[in-house]
């Protein structure tokens, strides 16, 4: 909504939304600000690398081999002379992607699960309830290394493999919140004039718990960034020559002491990324309802 | 209560035999045959069916876990393939190791944890609040592998007050304990904080300030009691997190725990020992868990159990 559109039109009339009131509050919250404009210039860096980089991210030159930063290379070069500041950028669309369709893939398979089991109770409520337990009892990166122990490591791999490592928690928050959502009349109602359960699911449920959704996507995408950053550094992940954040942080460890700028800039990327999905989060979860616990 | 407690540890049982599902079917979905693994590249036709009858493998799936799960029972969990030593026998090795790191960092985690989320709620609103709250949320993004060769950097490489790598005396053990902790520790500070924030705002703690006790009377015997009710809950369930973590620690520090014979064994394809460390780490996360929601009983007394 435009400024002025929005001085003009008295107070009493202004259409009001769930969405309207937390988009207001969110832009009020300087934390969040700083967050989401951390994520957009991640994902213009990203999105604009191949345009706005100086250097192959692949290409080798070794005459440049482990050059500290300077005006050439901005942030120094690995020991196969390649542009950091290049690869970084690269690495940028690789982990925004990674972040992204790992947490979409958790977050589809959670939400219908979750549905699923807070909607009809009973035995698929346990069924459903017990796997996310045993999934639950592999803690943190274990259930990720687990998957990837039996997949393979890869980039595709990595994705499948923080997809569902997420799962569980989806599930959890909106299984959480279908029990509290079908409790309320108009769920009764849509049930009293008879409609179908996938029905009442789709267009009653679905749209009362998108609010926790968005705030634990925009949280996981962090969580599933920081995930495949530790598998590819454990070489379990993209391999090398891929400019991922986690594989060149890898590299880097071997020129430790020759060449400290190799390690240290992926690892800033990375933190700079976690830190602005979380900020993100946060300030959504407040302004979508201060009361929500994830 | 102790019915609870029965409860509780009945509870447990499905989950166990479920996590042993999962990593019985690690093996099997892994695709190869378990037998040509197992035996190596240069194995004749009659090893082959020779392993396959010692595997199992000749018989149903449901069978064979049951032959699994037995011998896992009685700490039979096959032979690496690639040390050819006994499962249990490797990670016995490994396991003080890692056990004595996370004791270490959960160490850290809690003292820094407190010390900082106490003095943030205390002086609330205030430059060491503000500051203190950045280091927490910093700490919670920072990536352990790049902390530990930040550290590294630092304290081993330039200032040699540590070394670099490896497992000796206590020395070995301070900046893999601090890398592991850090983000434990940021998420003690911020629930220890909170939770202390909320108890203060209680009408006793009110009273306690009428009546004219000391502040730190105040915080120390009554709020804090309360306040840390939450926090042994964290605590717990971060301990659990440590094992896991524990793999990326120990990955940079080149120390010799479970967590990093996971990893070697994964770029092996050395299954039987991934299926090993998984179900020792997931068991023991387990039963940490069940010891924290008893503890968590034990602690707050208005939390009543239904029979």
């Amino acid at each position: 909504m435009a400024i002025s559109e929005a001085v003009e039109t008295p107070i009493a009339a202004r259409p009001r939304s769930l969405w309207r009131d937390a988009w207001t509050r969110l832009l009020r919250n300087r934390a969040a600000i700083f967050g989401g404009i951390i994520v957009l210039l991640i994902i213009a860096g990203g999105l604009a690398a191949p345009f706005i980089t100086p250097y192959d991210p692949i290409k080798q030159n070794l005459r440049a081999s482990l050059q500290p930063p300077s005006p050439t290379h901005l942030l120094g070069t690995d020991v196969h002379g390649r542009d950091i500041f290049s690869r970084i950028l690269y690495g940028a669309a690789i982990s925004l992607r990674i972040g992204f369709l790992g947490a979409l893939l958790g977050g589809a398979i959670g939400v219908v699960l979750g549905l699923v089991s807070g909607f009809y109770g009973g035995a698929v409520d346990m069924i459903i309830m017990r796997l996310v337990d045993i999934q639950l009892a592999f803690p943190g990166l274990l259930l990720a290394i687990a998957i990837i122990a039996v997949i393979g490591p890869g980039l595709e791999n990595v994705i499948i493999a923080v997809g569902i490592f997420s799962v569980p928690t989806f599930t959890r928050v909106v299984r959480g919140s279908v029990l509290s959502v079908k409790q309320q009349d108009f769920v009764t109602a849509a049930r009293t004039v008879g409609a179908p359960n996938h029905r009442i699911m789709r267009l009653h449920l679905f749209p009362n718990i998108l609010a926790p959704v968005l705030v634990l996507l925009t949280m996981r995408i962090a969580t599933a960034i920081l995930t495949a950053a530790s598998l590819s550094f454990l070489g379990l992940g993209a391999q090398p020559p891929t400019p991922e954040w986690g594989a060149m942080l890898s590299d880097g460890r071997d020129y430790l002491v020759l060449a400290p700028h190799v390690a240290t800039f992926p690892g800033l990327a990375i933190l700079l990324a976690v830190l602005g999905f979380n900020l993100l989060g946060d300030g959504l979860r407040d302004a979508l309802d201060p009361r929500m616990r994830i | 209560m102790f019915t609870y407690f029965v409860r509780r540890i009945l509870a447990l049982i499905p989950t166990l035999l479920g996590v042993s599902i999962a990593v019985f079917l690690l093996l099997r979905l892994v695709p190869g045959d378990p037998a040509r693994m197992a035996a190596g590249l240069d194995a004749t036709e009659a090893d082959l069916e020779f392993i396959r009858r010692d595997l199992g493998l000749d018989k149903s799936l449901p069978e064979q876990y049951l032959t699994w799960l037995n011998r896992a029972l009685h700490g039979d969990m096959g032979r690496s393939t690639r040390t050819r030593n006994p499962v249990t026998y490797e990670i016995g090795l490994r396991l003080p190791a890692t056990w004595q790191l996370t004791a270490v960092s959960i160490t850290v985690a809690v003292v820094i944890g407190l010390v900082t989320g106490i003095t943030a709620a205390t002086r609330r609103n205030s430059l060491l609040d503000y500051g203190s709250m950045v280091a927490a949320l910093l700490g919670i993004c920072t990536p352990s592998f790049w902390l530990g060769l930040m550290l590294m950097l630092i304290f081993a490489v330039q200032l040699h007050w540590f070394p670099t790598s490896g497992r000796g005396d206590w020395r070995h053990l301070v900046l893999p304990g601090f890398t592991l902790g850090a983000g434990a520790a940021a998420i003690i500070a911020r629930v220890t904080r909170s939770s202390l924030l909320e108890v203060l705002n209680q009408d006793y703690i009110r009273t306690a300030v009428a009546k004219g006790l000391h502040e730190r009377a105040v915080i120390y015997r009554h709020a804090l009691k309360n306040a840390l009710i939450p926090v042994v809950t964290v605590v717990g369930l971060e301990f659990g997190y440590l094992l896991a973590g524990a793999v990326i620690t120990e990955t940079v520090f080149a120390y010799p725990g479970v967590g990093r014979l996971l990893v070697d064994s994964i770029s092996y394809r050395d299954f039987p020992m991934v299926q090993g460390i998984l179900l020792i780490l997931a068991s023991q996360f387990v039963l940490i868990n069940l010891v924290v929601d008893l503890l968590y009983g034990w602690l707050d007394p208005r939390i009543h159990y239904g029979n």
